[in-house]
């Protein structure tokens, strides 16, 4: 079998989802080629090199990849997947922009967050926001996934020393281009990758209280998340936003302040090691997931949380 | 122009999902139904299109058993000209939904077709990417802004990072977000309209789309169960017991 894992990157650093990647295509078994598209981006080659357990490296370093657009990945992904039996990718926004129509191009299915390799043609994937987990079986020549980062553990990004070959392959697809971006700042670490995170709710009552957490994140190491409802309250940018349909993340520890427990929130953040909720309604669905609640207001805990700890 | 919106009937998404006791599927009997939230989003873009004097006519396609009528007549209540159910009681793959809405794209000629970036049930995201693999179009998926500009359309997307636009020739496919708008509710009076409003039926044989799986579903288990935990008194006893007993902090 051989795997082809297209990287995760910004044209200038590896991102560790596609470390964790790699380990599902370890679990899968079998050689391990990394695709890196993107312009300028020979570091990140470099980088993906270095990765134990990569058997080659694809670099395809052009203009027409700078913004790894859906349509020009697709046709390149198609292209090079043809000697693969399996293509995997980061289910992140690029992801699942791509891999889709990568998958559609080789006239083949694809399976969406993969947590799980129980056979080279069988995975676990959750279904309805995370209340059940679906096991398929695929025939599909080539099988086109999806990896959901929690569900794997991120291989060592040493100890490799794979070859770098250019790819010749250059889309030619023009009805589609990047005009521009607002991306958000933060020092603090990245929410899917962060091993505390600590998220607001409606509770917060507006985006100035949510100083107050990111207060308490600077003390702890933590990314800052949110919910729906403090998103669509404009309290937070969406890119904070956990759940069904934001981010999923499953830290170490995932402390839950002023935010209800919808289902579509749990869905982004169950798998959490440790769960607290702080809240002052004692019959919030939350409570039933945490592993330690605090009924109480939110606006007196946070500042003496900030001092103890 | 012609717009087109793929619409699903899926399970009503506050409704806590039962696995069956032989783990085959999820229970769907006597569980109230309703149209995928993203596609409410979708159909109620394609309504201010045309409220904007962008879109024209609004033509609604869904997939599925006989009672999907009723969410292509929710659809007609909000605004949508007419509708079109591609009748099939067979689960089908993301490839072959996308097969069968390509052969309604070649009928209808749309310029642009809104669909939802995933539907709440099988959480695939995947359907409007292969539509546009497979019709040659251009794709903005995760959008949370539509703006048409004569052939071009600039779609603002939610990604990881933040925001991103891309500009797209038409015509062209748009997957919704939750804030690209706040769908509007149907008053009494469209939903006697929408009654009177057309509504034709077809078969993905019709359509010549043949209906092969390559996905068989093994097994559907429920997700490990988290147990409720312990109630602390106060703020020194949570971080006692953060530090002292599941010390992760």
């Amino acid at each position: 079998m051989s795997i082809l894992v297209i990287a995760e990157h910004d044209n200038a650093s590896l991102k560790g989802a596609t470390l964790n990647t790699i380990a599902a295509a370890k679990a899968i078994g079998g050689d391990i080629d990394v695709l890196v598209a993107g312009a300028g981006c020979q570091a990140v080659a470099d980088a993906a090199a270095a990765v134990a357990g990569v058997s080659k490296v694809l670099l395809a370093d052009n203009a027409v990849y700078a913004h790894q657009l859906g349509e020009v990945m697709g046709d390149l992904v198609a292209e090079l997947a043809k000697g693969y039996s399996h293509v995997l990718a980061a289910a992140t926004t690029t992801g699942k922009d791509f891999l889709p129509r990568a998958a559609a191009l080789l006239d083949v299915n694809m399976l969406s967050d993969v947590v799980e390799v129980v056979a080279a043609d069988t995975f676990s994937r959750p279904i309805y926001a995370g209340n059940a987990i679906a096991t398929y079986q695929t025939s599909d020549a080539i099988k086109v996934l999806t990896i959901r980062t929690t569900g794997f553990d991120a291989v060592e990004a040493t100890g490799g020393s794979a070859a770098v070959e250019a790819v010749g392959f250059v889309s030619g697809y023009d009805k589609a281009v990047f005009v521009g971006e607002e991306l958000a700042k933060s020092d603090r670490p990245e929410l899917t990758a962060a091993n505390i995170v600590i998220s607001g709710g409606r509770g917060m009552q507006n985006g100035d209280n949510f100083a107050m957490l990111y207060n308490l994140a600077d003390k702890l190491g933590a990314a800052v998340g949110a919910s729906r409802a403090a998103v669509d309250a404009g309290f937070v940018p969406n890119d904070l936003q956990v759940g069904q349909t934001g981010k999923i993340v499953a830290p170490g520890l995932y402390i839950a302040v002023g935010i209800s427990g919808a289902i579509q929130h749990l869905a982004g953040m169950k798998d959490s090691k440790v769960i607290v909720a702080i809240n002052k309604d004692e019959e919030a669905p939350i409570f039933q997931v945490a592993d330690y609640g605090l009924v109480a207001d939110l606006f007196d805990v946070i500042p003496e949380l900030e001092k103890l700890v | 122009m012609k717009v087109l919106v793929a619409v699903k009937r899926v399970i009503d998404y506050n409704v806590k999902v039962r696995v069956k006791p032989d783990n085959s599927d999820v229970d769907l009997t006597n569980v109230k139904m309703a149209m995928n939230p993203f596609c409410e989003i979708a159909v109620e873009e394609a309504v201010r299109l045309k409220e904007k004097g962008v879109a024209s006519e609004i033509v609604v396609v869904s997939i599925g058993p006989k009672t999907s009528q009723e969410q292509i007549r929710t659809a007609l209540a909000l605004g949508a000209d007419r509708g079109l159910l591609i009748e099939t009681d067979e689960k089908l793959e993301s490839l072959t939904v996308a097969k069968l809405l390509k052969a309604v794209v070649e009928k209808e000629q749309p310029q642009l077709v809104l669909l939802g970036k995933q539907t709440i049930d099988s959480d695939n995201n995947q359907t409007g990417q292969m539509l546009g693999a497979l019709t040659g179009m251009p794709q903005g998926t995760f959008a949370s802004e539509v703006v048409v500009d004569g052939d071009k359309v600039n779609v603002t997307r939610e990604v990881d990072g933040g925001l991103r636009t891309v500009g797209l020739t038409l015509p062209a496919i748009v997957t919704t977000d939750l804030r690209l708008n706040e769908p509007r509710y149907a008053s009494l009076p469209n939903i006697m309209k929408a009654k009177r409003k057309p509504l034709d039926m077809t078969s993905p044989a019709d359509l010549g789309v043949a209906m092969a799986a390559t996905q068989t579903l093994l097994k559907v288990v429920p997700p490990a169960e988290r147990q409720a935990g312990i109630k602390v008194a106060d703020v020194a006893e949570l971080v006692d017991k953060l530090k002292n007993e599941a010390k992760v902090i």
